[in-house]
């Protein structure tokens, strides 16, 4: 009697087991990969997948559906695509980002694209997220962008028809949480490559520069020029950036102390990430605040705009000139140059937009 | 046949098994060995947390700050008494402001004993390959293809007081040195080898600082004078074999400690 009893026990637990933690007929996701771009793959290191959070085919589906999702702001107005428009290089074209309300917030939208390749895991103009999956939560729950709870979009999410189903696809839960919501967008936005221009094409053999594009670039990798390659990196660089912090001496002072609000350092005041120079033809306003409405404007800066300022990043030249005042024709070329980074199958590519 | 040689196969391994077990002689130690590599302006510690205040002042008198220090070391090597190379790393990469970089683990461990260290500033010609490196790309390391491609040995910037009393910034970028720059560059290798002597490696752990003395680039044998040389020195020529022979001694090697337990 004993006997069976035991047995009765042992079959009971390894019938609840085997349900818990290894169900015969739990949904096993699709993985998938990055589609990484030739030039990325001769340059550069591989993307940033984190283990917790490998790319499934259920996964970005599910992170496009909520990218395009109005309803995972306050009011149902506007989506992650609000801000980040396909046609505008998953930027916008405001100075700045307006909120739920319509009320401008205080930063020009970060076009989206090649982020799983930002190494240094600094996202944002500050360096506020260390991970993509933090990075969602940011606008989510910023009061001057979607100002939501993700206890609101999780009730929202199990009563919706389908979106259940489709995070027991890809994350094997029945309970959504913030967790599954931000690593499906995270899983997106990281598919999210560009590396199709016309430079990229260059590099590999399938395009030929213009004689004003070429001396663009001249300028662009020229020291007593343009010098831009410091920062924004050079043809060895294909991500345009390098995805760090600088005072790049647009202001004397600071209402937006930018990377030091997030280290408290005053050595930070007024430092912001610098932009990936990759799609520029669609992501007008420039800078963090989108201050410079035109590359024309933006150049004019750099070449004689420059002020000085306590925390002013060493590479900025000829301060108390401005700058080192480019030639006309050096600035029309270095933007000629500069649009050639332009990507149009990126903004195009149906993987990215809404279905 | 084959089941006598593999029975006699297996006494040589038993017996020398137990050569080596009843051996009195103590087994060697093995030490991991970890090069802390570190920066001074003489004796004032450089970290990113004195980062941009103006508390140097170099041989010729120019007050200036530090606000940005990365560096190349390449071909790091112990070299044992019986003059057997082992490669620590092919190259290390340090960036002071970001905290990274300033510690090499070594891959294996080492044999208690006499070695000596060495390694190079930057990439020798052999190694400055042109894009060859992806995690040197992505840190936008690399020197753009009219100054001859490859990549940097240094970039320190910061701001000194100019004769004329303005803060200005400089960038003391050291690269291959590029004569001619464009499509008949010609180059100079101008990485600098250091040969650091000997190093005693013991107990179960080994650190062995390397330091650089950033004022040494700045006084020996050429004495710098920032208000000429502040800007633009990528493309100069001259700068940057005077930049290597102000560097023939600026690393140094700094303490050793060790765990011994």
């Amino acid at each position: 009697m004993k006997k069976h009893i035991l047995l009765c026990i042992s079959l009971a637990l390894l019938t609840s087991c085997g349900s818990d933690e290894s169900d015969p007929v739990a949904y096993v996701p699709t993985p998938a990969q990055i589609d990484t771009p030739l030039i990325f793959q001769q340059l550069l290191p591989a993307a940033v997948i984190p283990e917790d959070n490998p790319l499934t085919e259920e996964g970005i589906a599910l992170g496009k559906r909520l990218f395009y999702d109005t309803r995972l702001s306050l009011d149902n107005s506007i989506s992650c695509a609000s801000c980040h428009k396909p046609q505008e290089g998953f930027s916008d074209n405001n100075a700045v980002s307006l909120g739920v309300d319509g009320t401008p917030g205080t930063r020009n939208s970060m076009p989206l694209a090649n982020l799983a390749f930002n190494y240094f895991g600094n996202f944002n103009w500050d360096g506020s997220a260390t991970t993509l999956e933090e990075q969602h939560e940011i606008p989510i729950t910023s009061s001057i962008e979607m100002h939501n709870t993700f206890a609101d979009i999780t009730t929202m999410i199990s009563a919706d028809a389908s979106y259940p189903l489709q995070f027991e696809q890809a994350f094997n839960v029945t309970t959504v949480t913030k967790t599954e919501v931000t690593k499906a967008l995270a899983q997106f936005v990281r598919t999210m490559v560009s590396g199709n221009s016309k430079f990229d094409k260059y590099l590999l053999g399938e395009a030929t520069l213009t004689p004003q594009e070429q001396n663009g670039l001249d300028v662009f990798l020229d020291e007593t020029r343009g010098d831009c390659f410091h920062c924004h990196g050079s043809p060895t660089n294909p991500l345009w950036t390098d995805n760090i912090f600088h005072n790049n001496g647009l202001d004397t002072s600071f209402e937006d102390r930018g990377r030091g609000n997030i280290t408290g350092d005053p050595n930070h005041f007024g430092q912001f990430k610098s932009p990936s120079l990759r799609n520029l033809a669609y992501t007008a306003p420039y800078m963090h605040d989108g201050r410079f409405a035109t590359l024309e404007e933006v150049v004019n800066h750099y070449s004689e705009g420059l002020v000085y300022s306590d925390t002013i990043d060493p590479l900025m030249k000829s301060i108390a000139q401005g700058g080192v005042h480019l030639t006309e024709n050096d600035k029309q070329d270095l933007i000629a140059f500069l649009l050639s980074l332009s990507d149009p199958t990126f903004i195009n590519n149906p993987a990215f937009l809404p279905n | 046949m084959k089941k006598a040689t593999v029975l006699a196969l297996f006494l040589v391994s038993v017996l020398a098994c137990n050569s080596n077990d009843d051996d009195a002689s103590t087994p060697a130690i093995e030490s991991d060995v970890t090069i802390k590599f570190t920066q001074s302006f003489d004796d004032q510690p450089v970290t990113a947390s004195e980062f941009s205040n103006l508390d140097y002042t170099n041989e010729n008198g120019e007050q200036l700050s530090i606000s940005r220090l990365r560096y190349l070391m390449s071909d790091i090597v112990l070299t044992d008494v019986n003059g057997i190379d082992t490669v620590i790393s092919e190259y290390q990469f340090v960036d002071v402001g970001e905290s990274s970089g300033a510690l090499l683990e070594a891959p294996i461990k080492f044999e208690e004993g006499d070695y000596t260290l060495s390694m190079r500033f930057g990439f020798s010609d052999a190694d400055n390959i042109d894009a060859a490196y992806p995690d040197l790309n992505a840190a936008t390391w690399g020197v753009p293809a009219p100054l001859g491609g490859g990549y940097h040995y240094m970039q320190m910037e910061g701001v000194y007081i100019n004769s004329e009393d303005v803060n200005t910034n400089y960038q003391f970028h050291t690269i291959r040195a590029a004569e001619n720059p464009g499509d008949d560059v010609i180059l100079t290798d101008t990485s600098i080898a250091v040969n650091l002597g000997t190093v005693s490696v013991e107990g179960l752990a080994t650190t062995i600082e390397v330091n650089m003395n950033i004022e040494e680039w700045y006084k020996n044998p050429n004495l710098w004078d920032l208000n000429d040389l502040y800007t633009m020195l990528m493309p100069d020529h001259e700068a940057q074999i005077m930049m290597n022979q102000n560097g023939q001694n600026v690393f140094t090697l700094g303490d050793i400690t060790y765990i011994s337990e």
